[in-house]
């Protein structure tokens, strides 16, 4: 699944070297399947098909032979395996040898064992389900039994034929010869793969479509030709070889995918094409990714720094072994033995030796069981975040996932968070809010209404309290139940390693979630007045009919009412089902169009009327159809080709037939219409997208009903017209890059060829074919766009969903001539999805516009405040979306990414050129705004600093911005919003760093109608060029790439299907979850693991230094005080329980102050818990105590007659009381467990070692330490020692966390202060964040003061800055908005704005800038918690750099270059601007000015400012220049 | 499957009439809520202020400093005399034997070393001889010896384990003890006699039993079993190289403190830890009526057999007299350490005090008044 989203670009790229290649390469290139039956055996030597993968699937790593080399293998491609495997191998050197071999293995043997076992125990879990999955049973024929007979999955072949019930899992991927469907079609549902939870329907095989009778595998002798397995789920291309040499191409709508349920179909045959691993299922199915953590990567370096440090050691012992031998000369003394083989060793070679040896002792530096602790936390930190109740959504029963196990501690550091809106901020609930038709506006306020008490309504209630609601959801259930024990061990199969939560889940999704809307989506409310016009028009149309009348003398806005209505209701993918049979498909009327069984879309265009010349009626055409499929049925392939239905048609057109046969006859019985009408209201509509179903339960209200569905037909409901049948030519469905959908169909009134489109409004706009100039209705038509386009921003700015519905009629000249190019393109087989991409472009063109609908999309519960959380934790949110531009903007205050009081900056460029001025602009003028007093921010600065260094947070050293841009940046209250094109622009490679830096200093950015690819770049380019951590959050498919792309991916197991889900490494019920999941989980695991990491270093150096400091006092000869035993199992048994445990458990705040608390996030963006010279204070601080550990024995036991292990291990007792000790003072929250683990791990200690020490007098060489332990503990030095020593080791930790503690609290810690208040208090004082975070910094006692004076500063200063208009080159919109509808007092007239928006102004722009500055630098000032704010790195520096910009000149400097041209567009609010331009059209405040200024440009540029005009939609000649704009293909 | 069917009719069902609450949640993925699931186990939350640690800080002085005083004490009524006779010094009486001696002389050298006691030494004394500078430490040194020799193993006896090397083996015989340690083995005699008033010398009984540790003596060495005669158990065997008897003629008085069970020799082979150590040499009893010191105020002389050469690596030996108290020998380390830790302590919690006092008053008072 991963991988899917990226392929078809890749592969569109490729395609073309593959073609060369094909031809020269055919057969590798294909895949060549014959029916087995043909064979004697499937396996047999002549079966062609012997060389294709079985059905079995196999997705174990290891067999029991190959488990123990295979698995060490993969073990060693761990670098810190090897070192330790190569060092316990040293130690078989007898030269360098410091430890007995064997024991020097264990911590080797046990860390590789440990992981072997899971491994092990992973791959037979994978080796259970694959055992159950190749047990399944399908049926298929056996070619000795001439029957279907029952088999096992795994005995399925490439080539074998299979029979398919409903709700049975389709076990290989499938090309589908034959249905029991009447329309030879087959419905399966796709959850298992994409998650999708509407059927999709296949079709039979061209060439067996006009099969009647039954298919018989014993005749099937074609030959199927198509692509080699891949993994791309919406592609196949083949063709299938008839014995007669026929060939026809085969699609993706011919190919059933394994792991998808066969739904609504009794049975159906096939061919399997692919098979077992294969499928495409299985190439889709990569498992968990491996991510490394930031964290991680820290650590990594400062593993290297360990190593530095022990090779230091190690050098540093050797050459004071060289000299320390040296000194002896000649005179061997006693004690210095000769080498083993009694040769004198030269001191340089012995400290060669000794050198190696020393590696050995000192191996323990290098922590070899860190990283298997890291895992192991990391588990456990997976379970606790899995079973936060907080995390589980009771809607959707559904819990957080954790499917990358590696990066929980990301969670806790991220900086940016990029987000999807639709889905992710909103609900994906579509709700039909108002549209308008013909330039008539029906604002549906009941319908408004009914909204806003939904929105009182608890989610619960309305499942309950509605009929319709309930009842589909147990049906769908109890329907789908069967089908989901199969399906659960089917998706242990495809989905094997997304673990069985995952699984569940989508169980759970589909059981409660079967694309069904909410009640809340289907009521819709009609407006009366539409509702009368709609009844009036039907009423008028059915008079009509009566007489014959031509419908063209329907007035045409009547007309285009109805028009609209049919549009919503056929201009769609919607499938209807009944909900007592769910997934049952409606039936279609008795009276069956004749065309249906007819292969070809032209044949079934062509009436049969045509071919036999007369005016015949249906039944007659429903003969010769019938006869001639008879005919074809004999002789399968006797389909009559696209050339001969074209020459029909050019027949047709000779003979200037005169289509005035009237519509296809309403179904006859009247009563039949009744049971249906009845039937109706709990018909049920499944669509593909929620706005699809809203739009037709939208044109239900309207009595508009969709009553059925077939691939060539659909059947609506009008009022008083009754059932109309419209004939489906074509549909041309929705993709991303056209963002329209069409259906071409033949009208049953007028029987014109009539083409409906319906998309998004800046697309269909531009289509839109100019009214003429000179008549009236041309006239009318103009006003009718102007409205519809005024209308439309309206909803924009309502935050609504706009979608323009459009229609065209086509003559039979027209639509053959695009029929004929249309065919070439569909049975093209290579480059056919770009011709029919061309081919679609072609046909929808010069539309008539009928209206356009507005559908809201509600924010989620918890959004706003969510966002506003996490932007106090100083996450930077940048929302990219597929949306129109002002939905997007509308749809971001309403969830306060943007800010009514801060500024936006808006970026709309038609060109490369455009888009570089418009970067460079936007810079200056943040420039020129924010840093033109940079004196006064220096002065900021430094008292900032100063600060800062008395807070002892290091934060100015270590900045990874520093590097990357000259200009250091801070972060204003700026929003940026930009549309896609510009987007594209800016990410070229010469901008984006412009882009970068103008996004970067913006509060929030907001991306306008991006692709997912941009999505992806753009997540990508912050997070390559500003190093820094990013999330991206989404639902669905088109969220995929970028939640790839980004460092931490969370996908929303919202209704969108399960994509992005399988792509993410968490995947949330919620929007809201993302609170906890990042301010709480995030925090612990980032703070938990980097203290443990901390802690592990110090540990282990702490440890080795002891024996670092022995060698001083041993000839550096690498001796060891410590019994090797205690040096080997220390880290692995002694010290390792409690840290486990307290990096599971530790909770430096509790969960409700980091969320009451969002500042607190900032101590893990900043890596404040583990700072690079945190790891070399560490050090310090383990070098320290080992030398108090190791001195204060060395000074007890000087000149005594203790022996070397008798003074060994009360040092080892001491040092592992002090790390013990140490991780007490680390620990912020003391439970039981971690009590009980300390007590336990020196319990284990002294009793392992009363064993140890007791067990063998003889063994154990050479420490023989039989009784030292039992001796010590009756001597009391060493329980003297015990005491002193680690309290003076932890004295310095101990009293510097004191002083920390009162002196210069980090927030975590007034956090954890805080937790200790009584909860009254608490929330008195978290309600008044401010004073509380005044008071908590009141030692920064200047601030309060400067606090106090800026504030009232501030305001002024906003006002002024509205007035304040920036230079800014065309088609740029600084807005200086004040856009909020909540303070209209903001609002200011454009008129007074010009006034003001004088030169003089750049004095007040300055002071403006400064007030605003300081109100910038003073908010994070304002209290401890706000200090993080300031560690941020680009607020580190402030900025000085880069051209300090007077705005006057600057002004002046733009204006004098003609082609440059300033708004100061009072954009929003945008019903005001909208009122403006009714009132007077055309008197557009700015542009009209600057149109005629502008006379002498060159097209270009002329080019640019329409776009502006576009924007501002004001000039009533807009639509003849909108000609003028390429299309954009 | 079936049990499965049921469970989701039953789920869908209630779901629909009474919620998701309905008995349905067993179904449901809900995750329990325990106090440990949800991280919710009730624990002690120090936080580290001056306030709050302030008084550990008092505690901890107020007990080091009183420990520290007694240890002092105790240390310091610990009576020592330790004697260099290394003869270094050419007025040293050992000068002639530490210049000619060396590992392979044949003949003994013997010195004697006057010295007087101002204080009389009540109770059981020790007597240890010190050396400096002898790296028993020395990684390859505490290897070189075989325990399953030592512990009266007959196939390590005539095979001595690899560690040995060089000293396995001479002459093709297995050397018994084998091994570095064993080779080294301090050899000098040293006797103490009182010089009465009336010059004559009254020798001080020396006890050389029970200066090893019992478990050494007992357990982990002990002479190759089967013949109560050493020098038959041992014939195959050729002494260490610089030994100048073999093992089996260590006490030949004593067959008990004989062979590898002599405890000079369990002395010797326990490795000190650090290169200027001291090992226990004889215990010199108290008198049994305990009215006489033990060894009373007046002169003594020293009688070394000078045997071991340690000027080659520039060490010293000395002879060492010592009463013992319950804490071991004299090292007023440890009083000290306790007194000046716990005065620091005791510092630091007044600058804490101060500290509390000038800040953390108002860091823990911030937050509440408003």
């Amino acid at each position: 699944m991963a991988r899917e989203i990226g392929e078809p670009r890749e592969a569109k790229s490729s395609k073309v070297k593959q073609q060369k290649k094909r031809r020269s390469k055919k057969e590798s290139k294909t895949r060549t399947v014959h029916a087995n039956i043909l064979y004697d055996h499937a396996k047999g030597d002549d079966n062609p098909n012997r060389h294709y993968a079985n059905n079995k699937i196999k997705t174990t790593k290891y067999t029991l032979l190959s488990f123990l080399p295979k698995n060490l293998f993969e073990q060693f491609h761990r670098f810190a395996n090897v070192y330790f495997v190569f060092i316990a191998l040293l130690n078989f050197v007898p030269v360098v040898n410091a430890f007995q071999p064997e024991l020097a293995l264990a911590p080797v043997v046990f860390i590789l064992s440990v992981t072997a076992i899971k491994d092990l125990w992973e791959d037979y879990r994978r080796h259970r389900s694959d055992k159950e999955i190749n047990h399944m049973d399908c049926l298929v024929y056996s070619r000795t039994e001439r029957r279907y007979v029952e088999k096992y999955w795994k005995e399925l072949r490439v080539g074998d034929f299979v029979r398919l019930r409903c709700n049975e899992i389709l076990p290989a991927d499938v090309l589908l010869l034959s249905s029991s469907d009447p329309d030879r079609l087959c419905h399966i549902e796709t959850a298992t793969l994409d998650g999708e939870t509407n059927l999709k329907q296949r079709q039979v095989v061209r060439s067996f479509l006009d099969l009647d009778c039954e298919f018989d595998p014993c005749k099937y002798n074609s030959v199927i030709e198509c692509e080699k397995p891949n993994n791309d789920l919406n592609r196949f291309r083949g063709y299938i070889i008839h014995r007669n040499g026929r060939r026809d191409g085969l699609y993706k709508d011919n190919l059933l995918l394994r792991g998808c349920t066969v739904r609504n179909t009794e049975e159906a045959l096939g061919i399997v094409i692919y098979a077992g691993h294969e499928t495409k299922a299985m190439l889709n199915n990569n498992g968990p990714r491996y991510k490394r953590s930031k964290l991680e990567r820290q650590m990594n370096v400062d593993v290297f720094w360990c190593v530095i440090i022990l090779l230091v050691m190690c050098l540093f012992c050797a050459i004071g072994h060289g000299l320390w031998m040296y000194q002896y000369g000649d005179k061997r003394p006693v004690f210095d033995v000769l080498s083993p083989e009694g040769t004198d060793l030269s001191p340089a070679l012995s400290a060669i030796y000794l050198f190696l040896t020393l590696i050995i002792v000192f191996q323990v530096l290098v922590p070899i069981s860190l990283f298997v602790s890291i895992e192991i936390v990391k588990i456990c930190q997976v379970y606790f975040i899995h079973q936060d109740m907080e995390l589980y959504d009771e809607e959707t029963d559904s819990q957080l996932q954790c499917r990358a196990l590696n990066i929980t501690e990301d969670l806790g550091q991220v900086q940016y968070i990029f987000s999807d809106k639709t889905g992710t901020l909103t609900e994906n609930k579509m709700v039909f809010r108002r549209c308008t038709v013909a330039g008539v506006e029906y604002s549906h306020d009941a319908n408004a209404r009914r909204l806003a008490m939904y929105q009182e309504m608890d989610s619960e209630e309305e499942e309950c309290t509605s009929h319709g609601g309930t009842l589909p959801r147990r049906d769908s259930v109890t329907s789908h139940q069967s089908a989901k024990v199969v399906l659960r061990s089917q998706s242990t199969k495809s989905h094997r390693r997304t673990g069985s939560r995952a699984e569940a889940k989508r169980a759970s999704i589909l059981s409660k979630h079967t694309a069904f809307s909410s009640p809340m989506e289907k009521d819709i409310t009609p407006d009366p007045e539409l509702l009368e016009k709609v009844n009036d028009c039907a009423s008028q149309m059915e008079f009509m009919r009566f007489h014959s009348q031509p419908f063209s003398h329907l007035p045409s806005d009547l007309s285009d009412i109805i028009d609209f209505f049919i549009a919503l209701t056929i201009c769609n993918t919607v499938v209807v089902s009944s909900p007592n049979q769910p997934r049952q498909k409606v039936r279609r009327f008795e009276l069956k169009s004749p065309v249906k069984t007819i292969e070809d879309f032209i044949k079934r265009f062509t009436p049969s009327r045509l071919t036999s010349g007369s005016n015949s009626s249906s039944s007659s055409s429903l003969v010769t159809t019938r006869s001639a499929s008879h005919k074809a049925c004999s002789s399968i392939l006797s389909s009559p080709s696209a050339e001969s239905t074209l020459t029909k048609l050019d027949e047709e057109r000779s003979r200037g037939g005169t289509l005035d046969h009237a519509f296809s006859p309403v179904p006859p019985s009247y009563d039949e219409t009744k049971s249906l009408i009845q039937e109706e209201g709990e018909l049920r509509y499944e669509a593909e997208s929620p706005d699809e179903a809203a739009l037709v339960y939208a044109a239900r209200a309207y009595k508009c009903s969709l009553v059925g569905r077939l691939p060539d037909q659909v059947t609506v409901e009008l009022p008083h017209l009754g059932k109309l049948n419209f004939e489906l030519l074509h549909t041309l469905g929705f993709d991303s890059t056209r963002k329209r959908m069409s259906v071409v169909v033949k009208h049953p009134l007028t029987d014109q060829i009539t083409v409906y489109t319906k998309g998004a409004d800046s697309v269909i706009m531009d289509l839109i074919s100019p009214p003429a100039t000179d008549h009236s209705k041309g006239k009318r038509q103009r006003k009718i766009l102007f409205k519809t386009q005024n209308y439309l921003n309206v909803y924009a700015a309502d935050g609504l969903r706009t979608l323009c519905i459009a229609k065209k009629v086509l003559s039979k000249e027209e639509y053959a001539s695009w029929l004929r190019r249309h065919l070439e393109a569909e049975t093209a087989i290579q480059g056919r999805e770009e011709l029919l991409f061309e081919s679609a472009l072609r046909l929808e063109t010069n539309l008539h516009l009928l209206g356009a609908t507005g559908i809201e999309d509600r924010l989620q519960d918890g959004v706003p405040e969510t966002i506003a959380s996490l932007r106090k934790a100083g996450l930077q949110i940048w929302v990219l979306t597929g949306d129109k531009q002002e939905t997007a903007i509308n749809i971001a205050y309403a969830c306060k990414l943007l800010d009514p009081e801060e500024e936006i900056i808006t970026l709309n460029a038609e060109s490369q050129e455009a888009c570089a001025v418009l970067l460079e602009e936007s810079l200056h003028y943040i420039q020129a705004k924010f840093l033109c007093n940079a004196s006064t921010d220096q002065h900021a600065s430094r008292v900032y600093h100063q600060d800062y260094s008395a807070l002892h947070v290091p934060a100015p050293a270590c900045s990874p911005y520093a590097s990357l841009h000259t200009v250091p940046f801070l972060v204003h209250r700026l929003g940026l919003v930009i549309d896609g094109r510009t987007l594209a622009y800016a990410l070229e490679k010469s901008l984006e760093d412009k882009f970068l830096a103008v996004a970067r200093s913006c509060r929030s950015v907001l991306c306008c109608r991006s692709t997912p690819l941009q999505k992806s770049k753009v997540v990508k380019l912050v997070r390559n060029k500003l190093k820094v951590m990013t999330l991206a959050i989404g639902d669905g498919a088109n969220d995929v790439s970028m939640i790839q792309v980004a460092d931490v991916g969370v996908g929303i197991s919202g209704q969108e299907g399960m994509q992005a889900v399988m792509a993410s490494d968490f995947a949330l019920p919620r929007f809201r979850n993302l609170q906890k999941l990042l301010l709480v989980h995030g925090h612990w695991c980032y703070s938990r693991l980097a203290n443990m990491i901390l802690y592990f270093f110090y540990k282990n150096a702490m440890f080795v230094a002891l024996i670092f400091w022995y060698q001083f006092y041993c000839g550096f000869s690498g001796s060891a005080m410590i019994d090797q035993w205690y040096l080997i199992f220390f880290n692995l048994m002694f010290s390792a329980f409690p840290q486990l445990i307290t990096a599971t458990l530790d909770k430096d705040v509790s969960a409700a102050t980091l969320q009451d608390l969002p500042q607190l996030y900032m101590n893990g963006q900043n890596s404040e818990e583990y700072k690079p010279y945190m790891f070399w204070m560490n050090m310090i601080d383990a070098f320290y105590q080992s030398l108090v550990c190791f001195f204060i024995p060395y000074f007890a036991y000087s000149d005594s007659d203790v022996d070397l292990f008798t003074w060994g291990t009360p040092i080892t007792t001491l040092a592992l009381l002090t790390i013990l000790l140490h991780l007490g003072i680390e620990t912020k929250t003391w439970t039981w467990m971690n009590w009980a683990s300390i007590v336990f791990s020196v319990c284990l200690f002294f009793t392992v070692a009363l064993c140890y020490n007791a067990s063998c007098p003889t063994c154990y060489s050479p420490s023989n330490p039989y009784w030292t332990m039992q001796r010590l503990l009756t001597d009391p030095l060493f329980y003297l020692l015990c005491v002193i020593t680690p309290i003076t080791a932890l004295l310095p930790r101990y009293f510097y966390r004191a002083c920390q503690g009162t002196l210069f609290p980090s927030p975590v810690h007034i956090g954890r202060q805080l937790d200790k208040l009584p909860t009254e208090i608490r929330r008195h004082l978290l309600s008044q964040t401010r004073v509380k975070l005044g008071s908590l910094g009141a030692l920064f006692a200047s601030r309060s003061s400067s606090f106090a004076f800026s504030r009232p500063l501030t305001k002024q200063s906003q006002r002024q800055e509205k007035a304040v208009a920036p230079p800014q080159p065309k088609s740029t919109e600084v807005t200086d908005t004040p856009r909020s509808s909540k303070h209209p007092e903001n609002h200011l007239g454009p008129s007074q704005k010009k006034e003001k928006r004088s030169h003089s102004q750049s004095q007040r722009s300055r002071v403006s800038a400064l007030t605003d500055l300081l109100d910038n630098t003073q908010g994070p000032l304002r209290g401890p918690s706000l200090t993080d704010t300031d560690t941020l790195p680009y607020t580190r520096e402030l900025p000085r750099t880069g051209p300090v910009l007077e705005p006057a000149t600057l002004t002046a400097a733009v204006e004098s270059s003609d082609h440059a041209w300033v708004t100061s567009t009072p954009l929003l609010p945008q019903t005001e601007c909208i009122q403006l331009t009714l009132s007077r059209p055309g008197v557009s405040p700015v542009i009209p000015n600057e149109r005629s200024s502008e006379s002498g440009l060159s097209s270009d540029q002329r080019f640019l400012s329409q776009e502006d005009r576009m924007e501002h939609t004001q000039t009533s000649d807009c639509p003849k220049e909108n000609t003028l704009k390429t299309t954009f293909l | 499957m079936a049990s499965s069917y049921n469970a989701k009719d039953e789920d869908g069902h209630h779901s629909g009439s009474g919620g998701p609450a309905g008995p349905g949640v067993n179904k449901s993925k809900k995750p329990d809520n325990t106090a440990f699931k949800q991280q919710r186990l009730p624990a002690w939350q120090p936080i580290l202020t001056a306030g709050t640690v302030l008084p550990a800080f008092f505690v901890i002085g107020l007990i080091f400093i009183p420990i520290g005083i007694g240890l002092f004490v105790t240390s310091n009524n610990i009576k020592e005399l330790e004697i260099d006779y290394t003869g270094v010094d050419p007025s040293s009486p050992c000068y002639d034997c530490a210049q000619n001696y060396s590992w392979n002389s044949t003949a003994p050298c013997v010195c004697s070393v006057e010295f007087t006691l101002d204080q009389p030494f009540e109770g059981n004394v020790f007597m240890y001889y010190g050396l400096s500078n002898f790296y028993q430490n020395h990684r390859r040194y505490v290897k070189s010896r075989d325990d399953s020799q030592l512990n009266g193993d007959k196939v390590s006896l005539t095979n001595p384990s690899k560690e040995c090397e060089p000293y396995r083996t001479n002459d093709k015989k297995p050397i018994a003890p084998c091994g570095a340690i064993a080779n080294s083995l301090f050899n000098d005699t040293l006797e103490l006699s009182h010089v009465n008033p009336n010059k004559t010398r009254t020798p001080i009984t020396l006890v050389k039993k029970g200066i090893a540790w019992w478990t050494d003596k007992h357990v982990k060495f002990r002479n190759p079993s089967g013949n109560s005669n050493l020098t038959i158990v041992f014939q195959n065997t050729t002494k260490p190289v610089n030994w100048r008897k073999p093992v089996y003629e260590l006490d030949p008085s004593d067959p008990e403190n004989n062979g590898f069970i002599n405890e000079d020799f369990i002395v010797w082979m326990r490795t000190a830890a650090l290169p200027t150590f001291r090992k226990l040499y004889r215990i010199i009893q108290k008198s049994k009526d305990n009215l006489t010191p033990t060894l009373p105020r007046g002169t003594y002389v020293l009688d070394i057999t000078y045997n071991y050469p340690v000027l080659s690596f520039d060490g010293r030996k000395r002879m060492i007299l010592s009463t013992i108290s319950w804490m071991g020998g004299k090292n007023p380390f440890l009083g000290i350490a306790y007194i000046t830790v716990g005065s620091i302590c005791f510092v630091l919690g007044v600058v804490l005090l101060f500290i509390h006092h000038k800040y953390g008053s108002r860091s823990t008072s911030a937050d509440i008044p408003n």
